[in-house]
């Protein structure tokens, strides 16, 4: 299957420059190599300074590698013609769910790419109410912004992207600033994008719990790639995710302490009901 | 006698009218000297209009607060002195930061209480010691550093105040999991030193689980309940119908007992759990 | 607390005067001031008032909140008043005690003055209370858009208020906030003299700014994700088209601009403002 995004030899550093501007050069990238398929729900996972974040602005090209390409959708993001095409297929919602609302009204909101593309009105209105009711915000659209809750605010970001019907969904931290309630609202809509819409949705967090539900987990660490698999499989590296300051579900930690004990569990229990089956299922066959 | 006590605690907004609202309802307190307070309760529950009840930020419409036997609204005038006493971090305190230096920004709370310049700084190098802040960074700017650091600024500055309570918003709201352990093992050390109280204000039942002696769970702007973490997690159903999220291991534990296996439905540790499990099994089942 | 101001006063309706396209209430609006101005007698003024009789009752505003937002106003209006009163000369003295000297003419003029004064705040907050602050700056963008053929930067301006006003309560929130985290440190804002209450103020504002800076870098970052690039193409969902409400509204100012010129002429023995 086609690669979406597509990096080859993808360094990036800060600094540098030439004569009087040149400033140490601090990495952040290093020689990745980091392809998303289409249709994947990708987890990128990492603690704060990995290079996660970074990594992820090179996906619509807020930066441009310092070596190495990025290609978007067969794009090559360093040449600047194709910069709103490049934009136009892969969306990115941020952080802070303020910083990222335009106008007062949360249906204008949701238009504001679609203006920019210079979409027909009435298109832009069919898609707007479309892409408000794919986040059940249809009946919140005439609100103003700060009427909003953080997890509803997320939401109204989400459906401004989906309206521009891009290939991919790039979320840096999306639920870092959120309550738990808004936390649930924005994971369980941003998988609906994936299994309804069958939309790309690369995800950069580092919350393992959101990592638990995606296709695949990539543990970026030191501006390199750690770990590349299912979170079965990621997680079942208990010891070297804590070394690098990543949590790891209980269930897993459990296992994983009950194999260091000597029992014989599987390495890839992730979620409570798993759990449950596998201890239930050792202490069978230990005959109790 | 308590550090903390209210009695018939409550604060209700537009009062009188069709849009009357009882943000807290009848809040009976009793915190002992020298408690770890983890308080819990779901977004709207009340818990943030209690907490700034208690330096006197907010004016109870109802009911009484005591400080250390003392009732702080009799002398109105003398409020503010309750904020040298209880000292109150809000969530994302880096947003906070004002000063030219470290330094200046951490003393801005003992310059507010009349300190000599020698008293001021004994206190400000103090809390900067119990944050892990160093001389180099005193006389950096604070927006020089990074948003980690900046926070650890900002709790610096109300712990420089040597509050008798010290009360924290959510203090590990938007890190990783490396920066929350750092920060928590630091409150905790910060407790144990000083040996005054802590309220931590938390979504996370594990942190709390972890570091609390007592737990104050808030539901519906009244107090549900006020007693050991072990104790609270007797009921840890009703705190999950609540729309808290328990443990995971506590589910597990939960899911196992309704099995029928010998495992605590109340377990919130994954050593607890371990320990049970093993106890359960015997030798049996363990790899040759 | 803060949170509770509103700009300008909106309250959403769906009368013949909310519906009118916010252009021609921004130039009906515009030509009702200059009438106002342009009126020479009282007979002008009269016809001025009897408009905005006509055309309040249609907008179905509360007029309890109407004339509560109008309070404001009534020092300037006295004293307006007063000044005409006192320094404007004419043949028929009514009081004379020492240099005082009020004048026939001179309380004639307060009159007139003071209901020129009403009439312009009633008229222009009737614009500000059945128009929402961003319609407004749509309606004033595609008002002056045909200017940026010479370069002036209609599309940027407009940006800018609406960006300004959907911050607005975000800030305010803000402020609120810093302001508890500060006293919560015991900073206090309530004591002291002038100059020891605005440097309490640092404290809120370095915080105010830093965060709106932020903020700024934030949203030009996420705008341009959105494939901004300025206002070069841009379409609009919402269209701005003129309807029967708008011929109406036309026509009624039509009638009562008539009305005043003749007044002027009709009128031009009486007491001239």
């Amino acid at each position: 299957m086609e690669a979406i995004i597509q990096c080859r030899n993808l360094s990036f550093h800060y600094g540098g420059g030439e004569g009087e501007d040149k400033r140490p050069e601090v990495p952040v990238l290093r020689d990745l190599d980091f392809a998303v398929k289409q249709g994947e729900f990708v987890v990128v996972l990492g603690h704060n300074g990995s290079g996660k974040s970074t990594l992820a602005k090179h996906f619509n090209a807020i930066l441009l590698p310092s070596g190495g390409t990025v290609y978007v959708g067969g794009l090559n993001t360093a040449d600047e013609e194709s910069l709103l095409q490049i934009r136009s297929h892969v969306g990115m919602v941020f952080q802070n769910p303020d910083n990222q609302i335009v106008a007062t009204v949360v249906e204008e909101d949701v238009a504001f790419a679609l203006e920019n593309m210079g979409v027909e009105p009435l298109e832009i209105r069919r898609r707007v109410d479309d892409a408000l009711r794919a986040v059940d915000m249809y009946d919140l659209r005439l609100h103003a912004p700060h009427q909003l809750s953080g997890g509803q605010k997320q939401r109204v970001a989400i459906a401004g992207i989906i309206a521009m019907r891009p290939d991919c969904i790039v979320l840096d931290e999306p639920t870092a600033m959120l309550d738990p309630r808004g936390r649930g609202e924005v994971l369980d809509t941003i998988r609906q994008m994936n299994r309804d819409f069958g939309m790309t949705i690369v995800l950069i967090t580092h919350y393992m719990d959101e990592a638990a539900r995606a296709d695949r987990v990539v543990v970026i660490e030191n501006g390199k790639i750690l770990l590349d698999g299912a979170p079965g499989d990621v997680f079942s590296h208990v010891d070297l995710l804590k070394e690098v300051g990543l949590d790891v579900p209980q269930s897993t930690q459990l296992c994983h302490e009950l194999m260091r004990a000597g029992y014989d569990l599987p390495r890839d229990v992730i979620s409570t009901g798993q759990c449950i089956e596998e201890i239930s299922r050792l202490v069978e066959r230990v005959g109790k | 006698m308590p550090i903390i006590k209210t009695t018939g605690l409550s604060h209700t907004y537009s009062g009188g009218t069709v849009f009357e609202k009882a943000a807290i309802e009848d809040v009976d307190l009793h915190i002992e000297r020298g408690e770890y307070v983890g308080v819990i309760g779901h977004t709207g529950s009340g818990k943030s209009t209690l907490v700034q009840h208690l330096n006197g930020l907010l004016k109870p419409t109802d009911g009484k607060v005591y400080i250390d036997g003392v009732d702080i609204w009799a002398e109105p005038k003398k409020i503010r002195d309750i904020r040298f006493q209880v000292g109150l971090v809000f969530q994302y305190p880096e947003y906070q930061l004002f000063e030219e230096t470290v330094y200046r920004d951490i003393a801005f709370g003992p310059k507010n209480m009349g300190l000599s310049e020698d008293e001021v700084d004994k206190q400000v190098r103090q809390a900067a010691a119990f944050v892990g802040l160093r001389d180099r960074h005193m006389e950096k700017s604070p927006f020089e550093l990074s948003g980690g650091q900046k926070r650890r600024v900002a709790i610096a500055g109300v712990i420089a105040m040597n509050p008798k309570v010290l009360i924290l918003d959510e203090p590990t709201a938007g890190l990783d999991p490396r920066g929350r352990d750092k920060i928590l093992g630091e409150i905790r050390e910060y407790h144990q030193q000083q040996e005054n109280t802590v309220l931590l204000v938390s979504h996370s039942m594990e942190d709390i689980a972890r570091y609390a002696t007592k737990v104050l769970v808030m539901n519906k702007s009244k107090v549900f309940l006020y007693d050991t973490v072990e104790a609270v997690f007797n009921h840890a159903a009703e705190i999950e119908q609540m729309g808290l999220a328990v443990p995971q291991i506590t589910k597990i534990c939960m899911g196992l007992a309704e099995r029928g296996y010998p495992i605590s439905p109340n377990t919130y540790t994954v050593e607890d759990a371990k320990r049970q499990l093993t106890e359960f099994l015997g030798g049996k089942g363990r790899g040759e | 607390m803060l949170k509770d101001i509103t700009i300008g006063q909106f309250f959403p309706g769906d009368s013949p005067i909310h519906r009118l396209d916010p252009r021609t209430k921004i130039v009906l609006t515009t030509i009702y001031v200059v009438m106002l101005f342009a009126a020479r007698n009282p007979l002008s003024l009269l016809v001025g008032v009897v408009f905005l009789v006509v055309v309040y009752p249609l907008s179905r505003l509360p007029m309890s909140l109407v004339l509560r937002s109008l309070r404001p106003i009534v020092p300037i209006v006295l004293l307006t008043a007063v000044l005409n009163m006192f320094f404007i000369d004419g043949e028929v003295k009514l009081v004379e005690w020492h240099f005082i000297s009020i004048s026939q003419r001179g309380v004639m003029m307060a009159v007139l003055m003071a209901v020129r004064i009403i009439c312009l705040i009633a008229g222009t907050s009737l614009l500000t209370y059945t128009t929402s602050p961003i319609t407004l700056t749509d309606g004033i963008e595609r008002l002056f858009s045909p200017l940026k053929k010479i370069k002036v930067p209609v599309h940027e301006v407009a940006m800018m208020m609406t960006i300004a006003l959907r911050f607005i309560p975000t800030l305010v929130e803000e402020t609120d906030k810093i302001m508890s985290a500060q006293k919560a440190r015991g900073a206090d804002m309530e004591s002291g003299g002038v100059m020891q209450r605005i440097r309490a103020l640092v404290p809120i504002l370095i915080p105010l700014f830093v965060s709106a800076f932020r903020r700024a870098d934030d949203l030009a970052l996420a705008m341009e994700c959105r494939c901004y690039h300025g206002g070069e193409g841009r379409t609009r969902m919402r269209q701005m088209k003129l309807g029967a409400v708008d011929v109406w509204g036309s026509l009624l100012m039509a009638l009562c601009f008539g009305g005043i010129i003749a007044a002027n002429i009709l009128g031009a023995g009486m007491v001239q403002l």
